[in-house]
């Protein structure tokens, strides 16, 4: 099925995908690095005053797991960079093949029922 | 710090095939045109030596459809570091705009790591030297994909491991049928 579908991504590889997403604090730490990439820990830390130190780390690590984020040194720091590859694969194989269209008519229904005119 | 942060993009891609093989479709202009945004890449591996991609002729036909005019280099730049089939390190410039060629030359360096169980590589592209290059950065990020313009680095690794992985590249994208 997967190579029928062109792409090769399979169930595997994408399984720490999807299970690094279902968790809305990861979600919200990809979204900080969309807004601003390359971050150190202690600024990312900062976003998430509830959280301690530790579980920050702990959620940046399923994140690099999945491949979601790549650290790189500069000098002294650790910088943290959102990877968007693994989710263009997650496009590639699950969206682009046959339900583009219909995502995107649902997605242009759900922008006019919550934002009526 | 948020120089850097903002002035450097970071990809990475685990493709099941050796490193050698990885580097091939990279450099080698067969290779290069059979996926992403195709044509042919020629780079002449030492530092200082010329690098360039030359469109193919259906790439031309179809940005002159759209009303692009394509010359026949469409990027240009300089080996900066090449190492066999680890590490590949270049200047970047692209030709196709007026605009994005104005910003001038930005930085690519791509690095091929086999993973420890010899299963993979990971195959990381790291866009930098990108100060005052807005829409170069976009470009490269993709953000011109709904109007055509490709899907950046993230889609020409995808396709890359399609390729790789599959034998061809996702549907609807590159010039398979070439």
């Amino acid at each position: 099925m997967t190579s029928e579908n062109g792409s090769s991504a399979d169930a595997d590889e994408l399984h720490g995908v999807f299970r690094a997403l279902a968790d809305p604090t990861r979600r919200y730490l990809l979204d900080l690095l969309f807004a601003r990439d390359g971050r150190t820990l202690t600024e990312l830390e900062s976003e998430l005053p509830e959280m301690s130190r530790f579980g920050v780390m702990k959620h940046l690590k399923v994140l690099e797991k999945a491949g979601l984020v790549v650290t790189q040194r500069s000098g002294r720091e650790k910088l943290h960079f959102l990877n968007p590859v693994p989710i263009r694969l997650i496009h590639d194989r699950w969206i682009d093949k046959y339900t583009e269209r219909r995502v995107t008519a649902l997605s242009d229904l759900k922008k006019q029922l919550e934002d009526p005119q | 710090m948020t120089t850097t942060a903002t002035t450097t993009q970071v990809y990475r891609v685990y493709v099941k095939a050796q490193a050698d093989k990885i580097w091939q479709a990279l450099t080698d202009p067969e290779w290069t045109n059979r996926y992403g945004y195709t044509g042919y890449a020629h780079y002449d591996l030492k530092p200082g030596g010329k690098y360039e991609v030359e469109a193919n002729a259906e790439f031309k036909a179809a940005a002159e459809a759209q009303g692009f005019p394509c010359p026949d280099i469409v990027v240009d730049g300089e080996v900066l570091e090449a190492d066999p089939p680890h590490k590949l390190v270049t200047t970047w410039r692209l030709l196709m705009d007026p605009g994005i060629q104005a910003e001038g030359f930005s930085r690519i360096t791509y690095e091929i790591k086999p993973l420890p169980d010899g299963s993979a590589c990971s195959l990381t592209v790291t866009h930098d030297d990108l100060e005052g290059m807005p829409l170069t950065a976009a470009m490269v990020a993709g953000a011109g994909e709904e109007s055509g313009a490709g899907g950046g680095h993230a889609w020409i690794l995808s396709d890359l491991k399609s390729l790789l992985e599959t034998g061809s590249p996702l549907a609807g994208t590159g010039t398979a049928a070439n």
